[in-house]
């Protein structure tokens, strides 16, 4: 694996983001809109939306980072720059973890951004702190790009790479305890939760928003979620292959 | 003689029924211009992947530079490039070639000079700070093509590098293609376009997955006792059926 290399896809890939503006605003202006229109959804019942908000801010990265990451890499796959660049002195790592470097990086400046807008104009209380919070929130970008690594290789089209969506993280987001507390749920999906890895970064954004000091259970919570995008990334790399 | 290339005995079958090749054997000499000739499904792109890498052979073997293609060692020896437009389209030309030198590994100091003597190559230093999805398909091609010429690379493989080209730049690409060959670069270059040939030192006439002929132009037209490689084309095909 070499460092530059790597750092040099991070660079192309966003420079390429640099010139489709629209991407760019899906990343960092849509979650914080998103936030600000549920604020006043729920502007009777401010607890629901405070409880709500920060386990968005743990999904939205993920979700964002899946779609985008997916699209990006099939293109990579179908448009035959992959496989010139598997012709060349290049690792997958460098290629893999080139990817994963530029989209934590975009996952990093939109938890700033959307947890900026959260903690300081939406007035959502978070007890542990604003570090802690971003660092949940950058776990969950980089879990949604390792995903969309791996599950592009499944993918012929973009329309396809979409459709993992619905298959694929919606029935995660309705079994992660966003909308039910896992433990009111029929045991079975308690059990797909369980082996869900966004059920993990929610879970870690809750114990976020509910306690003051950094506790077992988020750091079990951190290494799971960091666990799942190192195997998906992983996974991702050995889809890749230099030779059909 | 010195081989860039030795394929024995190569057959490729894709998609577990369908033949795309079938015995192929050539010995593909050092610095020459090696034209694979012939038909849209021939077998051309399919024979260049192979010698790239890039696909797995059913049976037979295929050395480059005495080593199996493919070898990690060949990487920096051997450039490619494939029939679909293999640049970034929402980059600039400037900024796909950034990037792809560093991809081959060419010291940093000299990626300035190797830009600007690719991007005059290919004639495209007027457009380097274009978008490649903002120019014509000929200048695709050429941003396409401009990737392939980094380095010094001793195997250069096209396929059809000059698709969409006019005639002045296509004249101008099969000059810079002789020099490299002079100079004792290999150049396979892939081409349906029969008028082409001619500027080839060797050619290799592929037709549903076989070899229908492997020699230079001149005696190609000897030993046929035609005028142009289409009509020898033509007389070999039939003379097979």
């Amino acid at each position: 694996m070499s460092v530059r290399k790597t750092l040099a896809t991070s660079k192309r890939v966003l420079s390429q983001l640099r010139h489709d503006q629209r991407t760019l605003a899906l990343i960092f202006i849509v979650p914080s809109v998103l936030l600000t229109i549920l604020k006043y959804v729920f502007q009777g019942e401010s607890r629901i939306f405070d409880s709500i908000a920060p386990m968005l801010l743990g999904i939205f990265p993920m979700i964002m980072m899946f779609l985008i990451t997916s699209i990006v890499t099939l293109r990579e796959r179908s448009s035959g720059t992959l496989s010139r660049l598997m012709t060349m002195p290049i690792a997958k790592s460098d290629f893999i973890f080139g990817y994963a470097i530029a989209f934590c990086l975009l996952g990093f400046v939109q938890a700033l951004i959307s947890g900026g807008i959260m903690l300081g104009l939406l007035h959502v209380t978070v007890l542990g702190g604003t570090i802690p919070t971003m660092l949940v929130a950058v776990l969950a970008a980089f879990l949604g790009t390792a995903l969309g690594l791996f599950t592009s290789a499944f993918a012929r089209s973009e329309f396809q790479a979409v459709q993992f969506l619905p298959a694929f993280i919606f029935p995660q987001l309705l079994v992660c305890g966003l909308f039910v507390a896992r433990s009111e749920m029929a045991k079975v999906l308690q059990w797909f939760a369980d082996i869900m890895p966004l059920t993990y970064s929610v879970d870690a954004m809750k114990q976020v928003t509910v306690s003051s000091s950094w506790t077992g259970t988020l750091t079990r919570d951190l290494i799971v979620v960091a666990c799942f995008a190192i195997a998906a990334l992983i996974l991702g790399s050995a889809t890749i292959r230099r030779q059909e | 003689m010195e081989l860039a290339v030795k394929i024995k005995n190569v057959s490729v079958t894709l998609g577990g029924h369908f033949k795309a090749l079938s015995n192929i054997n050539l010995d593909l000499p050092i610095g020459k211009t090696i034209g694979f000739i012939g038909p849209s499904g021939a077998g051309k792109t399919t024979l260049i992947r192979g010698i790239v890498g890039s696909l797995r052979i059913s049976s037979g073997e295929i050395i480059v530079f005495n080593m199996p293609a493919g070898s990690v060692d060949l990487r920096e020896q051997v450039s490619y490039m494939t029939q679909e437009l293999s640049v970034y389209p929402d980059l600039t030309v400037k900024e796909n070639l950034k990037y792809f030198i560093t991809m081959t590994g060419q010291p940093r100091k000299a990626s300035g000079n190797t830009l600007k003597d690719i991007l005059e190559l290919v004639d495209m230093t007027n457009k380097q700070d274009s978008l490649v999805s903002d120019l014509s398909s000929g200048q695709k091609q050429r941003a396409s093509l401009a990737v392939a010429l980094i380095g010094s690379p001793k195997l250069i493989v096209l396929d059809e590098p000059t698709v969409g080209l006019d005639p002045v730049l296509r004249e101008r690409l099969w000059s810079l293609f002789t020099k490299l060959a002079s100079q004792g670069t290999t150049l396979i270059i892939s081409s349906h376009s029969m008028d082409e040939a001619s500027r080839c030192d060797d050619l290799v006439l592929i037709r549903d997955g076989k070899l229908v002929a492997h020699s230079s132009p001149r005696e190609l037209l000897q030993s046929t006792d035609t005028k142009t490689v289409e009509e020898s084309f033509l007389k070999l095909v039939g003379d097979k059926e």
